[in-house]
């Protein structure tokens, strides 16, 4: 098939994505809780953005000619991988398959993917637009199943590359199954505990929007949530106030309300996994000043929770969360600053708040972070690559870097009778 | 004839997304060269037209307008959109482009699917052109924007039109660039239609312009303009050579230049004969030999001369001249009484020149500007018709004993757009590929661009690439950003 024809296709899933699209957002809320309204206008024309942006990758992947020394014609073929098993997570159920989708398909690849078990319709539904859309038989196939059918395609000796996104823990015993079984290439999208930094020369007003923003959003089930705000002395006092007052005015409820901002977290058991680190959190001495516990007594909503005076070795300043709870830590001087802000088994995202250019510089230089945001929070885009340093993951995804593990290089090198330049 | 019943709908200057018409009220005529009768009367844009297009792509180009704040991958969408409308009028585009072009229908059907290619290819560059982030030396910050050139002039020909436009716009909007085209007075109608399509896909006011009109008024007009930033050009080398002349002469714009090509195709005596022949013919009569790229020199191995020039002539004999509407038909009529007359005094200079007429030679038929599939043998390379560029259905085939003597001769012209080779032999292709000096090089095959590979020319026939990521380079600035930092790490 020509490349620009895999160009097309993936075009064609973007259209009938695009014609679906009150649906495929309705069934997003439905199977995940997330607010309708987020669904709808966030996480569908996102998806929809990434595969378009890798359909107009398909026919650009270009090996090189190199003028290697000796009387040889060199080259390099950049061919695709091979079958790709692909474990995606519950948090963004429909953007996570197309952000495994679109660089695979663009470069080549055929797809065995097992969505969360938690969350597998938007997957399925997308299958058979895939159908629709005309790939071939038996290039996307899609498994929902539990960590076993993970484990199966982590163990399977003809998978020939493993791409994974969900915690640190799980991710450690993929690679394991990998060196064990095949040596299939591996990626890995883990977790993060990610330190927002708001420098006393802010916009204060701005900093407490996008911190609460970077935090709050998706109820706190992101892996790039800014989980550590570290505020200079300066202006704590008064961030703190702000953000357990713009907590407390949170509207929680039937993601189908339009009204709703906030809607239950995944499940029972992370809900529970929630309120015990919240319940560290008040034992090892941090002031609760928003939330604390669970809101309601049907479905798994958690009050949006603000901790102030978190000391760097508390659980909740260490351990992801990934739920709504916000910790504000105080800090004085810019050398400590990127010491604890890099204090972490994590490295996945960071931001900072700041008008000053030297200082923006020098701390986007320090942070050990596959992503900074400088005055902004959460700013994600098909064209900019995103991954983790450090045990927050291996490998980038999006924008052509995304295409690298996806693409197997084979060097061809030919003799021919006098090499010229 | 067949019935020429085709709705020409847009026949103005097409300036900020509205027609118009030429400020001093010229018209010119297009013509219908199968049967020499009138298609329309076309608005003619002269030195005033031109000031008025490039105020608009000037002014649709300024700092902060909707075009330069536009998400580049939204200047995508919008070109995806124009994909699908040309997708949506595409029997209807390639019928018009026959009617003023006069090539078969089908080679119209075919320049309508490259052009649409073409146009989806770029519309995936958009949000793909990256700059560098640089480890220089010293406490720096040092990165490269890639920006869009500016206002660009661009002077398509009458052989491809349609195809020419899209080979155009594809990299100019993809990076953001506007643009002021002048299609020839030949054939503008498709080009026209296309603006019209740009409109009801959503570009915004004066990205893109249109002013139908003369090389020496129109087209000067574009080359010397102090506000156009860039100008590509397609056409004769003659004329390239003045537009390179006076765009120094002025603002030193960025120029790109497509010419003339006189292409040799090799022939290796392990080649397959009818198969060569088969490629030879292409190479040298689709669109009547009116092809840049036209293979118009056929460099035959001594072993297989005989038998090659034998299935040549028989070849040439089938082609089924005729009414380029018709069904069947592969041969149609040259553009214009005068590339007619031109072609025609070729080959007298040629009989005079003492080369052998195997086939061909005449004009076919009483009414439109036909010319019979000619070759040519006992040529020498000195003579006139194997230095110049023809642009017409007439074939040479030469014959030589070595395979260093062919690619010798191959390189022996001022020329250097594309070569062929038939072989087997895989030493003997990736030699000639590397001492060929040629933009394009086609192993077993010829004209095997596609809307990936880019094309251009070596020596006089241009610089600069159309197509391809290389494509891109013509309408891009890099620009270098260095900021201090307090401490440079890596």
């Amino acid at each position: 098939m020509d490349a620009s024809m895999r160009g097309y296709l993936l075009n064609r899933l973007a259209d009938l994505m695009e014609r679906d699209r009150t649906y495929l957002a309705s069934l997003e809320t439905l199977d995940n809780g997330k607010p309708y309204g987020i669904s709808y206008t966030v996480d569908v024309p996102g998806s929809i953005k990434v595969l378009r942006y890798y359909a107009g990758w398909a026919d650009k992947n270009h090996g090189k000619t190199i003028p290697i020394d000796g009387n040889y014609f060199a080259y390099t073929r950049h061919e695709p991988v091979g079958v790709c098993g692909q474990i995606i997570p519950w948090n963004f159920p429909l953007l996570m398959q197309s952000w495994k989708l679109g660089p695979a398909l663009a470069a080549g690849n055929v797809v065995v993917m097992k969505p969360a078990e938690q969350t597998p319709l938007t997957a399925l539904y997308v299958a058979q637009l895939i159908k629709e859309a005309g790939f071939p038989a038996g290039v996307v196939n899609i498994v929902p199943g539990f960590g076993a059918a993970g484990a199966a395609i982590s163990e399977h000796m003809d998978v020939d590359k493993v791409a994974f996104t969900g915690s640190t823990e799980v991710g450690h015993r993929i690679q394991q199954a990998a060196g064990r079984s095949n040596l299939k290439r591996v990626t890995l999208e883990l977790g993060g505990k990610s330190p927002c930094i708001v420098l006393k020369d802010s916009d204060i007003a701005t900093a407490v929007d996008q911190a609460h923003f970077g935090l709050f959003f998706n109820h706190g089930q992101c892996c790039c949530a800014g989980s550590r705000t570290f505020v200079e002395e300066a202006i704590y006092d008064e961030f703190v106030e702000r953000s357990a007052e713009k907590a407390k005015q949170k509207t929680l409820g039937n993601p189908f309300d339009l009204r709703t901002e906030q809607g239950p977290q995944i499940d029972e058991e992370q809900m529970a996994r929630i309120l015990s680190l919240i319940d560290s959190g008040k034992q090892e001495g941090a002031t609760l000043l928003a939330g604390g516990g669970r809101h309601g007594d049907k479905g798994f909503f958690v009050q949006p929770t603000v901790f102030a005076d978190v000391q760097d070795n508390m659980q909740i300043a260490r351990e992801e969360i990934f739920g709504p709870v916000q910790q504000i830590i105080k800090f004085k001087d810019m050398d400590e600053l990127i010491r604890r802000a890099n204090n972490t088994i994590y490295g996945l995202a960071s931001a900072i708040f700041t008008k000053d250019i030297n200082k923006a510089m020098y701390l986007s230089q320090g942070i050990r972070a596959g992503t900074v945001w400088i005055n902004c929070y959460n700013v994600l885009g098909a064209q900019t690559p995103f991954g983790g340093f450090k045990m927050s993951g291996i490998g980038r995804e999006n924008g052509e870097y995304g295409l690298e593990a996806y693409t197997e290089v084979k060097t061809v090198i030919a003799a021919i009778p006098q090499k010229n330049s | 004839m067949a019935s020429r019943n085709i709705p020409i709908k847009y026949t103005e200057i097409f300036i900020n997304n509205k027609f118009v018409k030429s400020i001093d009220g010229k018209v010119f005529s297009v013509i219908d060269s199968a049967n020499e009768q009138k298609i329309c009367d076309v608005q003619e844009g002269d030195e005033a037209d031109i000031n008025l297009a490039v105020e608009a792509a000037k002014n649709a180009f300024r700092f902060g307008s909707p075009w330069r704040t536009m998400d580049a991958s939204k200047r995508g969408s919008l070109m995806y959109k124009l994909v699908e409308l040309a997708s949506r009028d595409k029997d209807y585009l390639a019928r018009l482009e026959t009617l003023h072009n006069g090539k078969p229908l089908a080679e119209s059907q075919a320049d309508v699917e490259f052009s649409i290619g073409c146009l989806r290819h770029y519309a995936g560059w958009a949000d793909k052109i990256h700059g560098s982030v640089i480890p220089s030396d010293g406490p720096h910050m040092t990165i490269t924007r890639k920006e869009p050139v500016g206002v660009v002039g661009q002077i398509i020909p009458w052989n491809y039109p349609l195809l020419m436009t899209a080979w155009k716009w594809g990299p100019a909007l993809a990076t953001g660039c506007t643009i002021v085209m002048k299609p020839s007075v030949n054939t503008p109608l498709t080009t026209l239609h296309m603006a019209a399509l740009s409109k009801e896909a959503g570009f915004p006011d004066g990205v893109i312009n249109i002013v139908p009109g003369r090389g020496s008024t129109a087209g000067n007009a574009l080359s010397k303009h102090m506000d156009v930033n860039k100008i590509a050009f397609t056409g004769s080398t003659a004329i390239g050579k003045k537009i390179m002349k006076v765009a120094a002469e002025t603002n030193l714009k960025r120029v790109s230049l497509e010419l003339g090509g006189k292409s040799p195709l090799i022939i290796l005596p392990d080649a397959d004969i009818d198969e060569a022949v088969s490629f030879s013919q292409d190479a040298i009569y689709v669109t009547m030999g009116q092809c840049c790229s036209a293979g118009s020199r056929t460099l035959v191995h001594e072993s297989i001369y005989d038998e090659f020039v034998k299935k040549s002539v028989e070849a040439a004999k089938k082609r089924k001249i005729g009414d380029p509407f018709e069904k069947d038909v592969n041969h149609g009529p040259m553009v214009s009484e005068k590339q007619f007359k031109r072609v025609m005094s070729y080959i007298e200079t040629g009989k005079k020149e003492g080369a052998k007429i195997e086939t061909g030679g005449n004009r076919w038929g009483t009414k439109g500007y036909f010319i019979e599939p000619t070759i040519f043998t006992e040529v020498k390379d000195s003579m006139e018709i194997a230095r110049d560029e023809i642009f017409g259905p007439v074939q040479l085939i030469f014959k030589f004993s070595s395979m260093e003597e062919a690619f010798e001769r191959a390189n022996r012209t001022y020329y250097g757009l594309a070569a062929g080779i038939v072989t087997k032999n895989i030493d003997s292709a990736l030699m000639f590929a590397q001492k060929v000096q040629a933009g394009s090089v086609w192993v077993n095959c010829w004209n095997s661009q596609r809307p990936q590979t880019p094309f251009g020319g070596y020596k006089e026939s241009g610089f600069g690439r159309d197509l391809g990521e290389e494509g891109l380079n013509n309408y891009l600035e890099t620009k270098t950003i260095t900021i201090r930092v307090p401490q440079k790490n890596s």
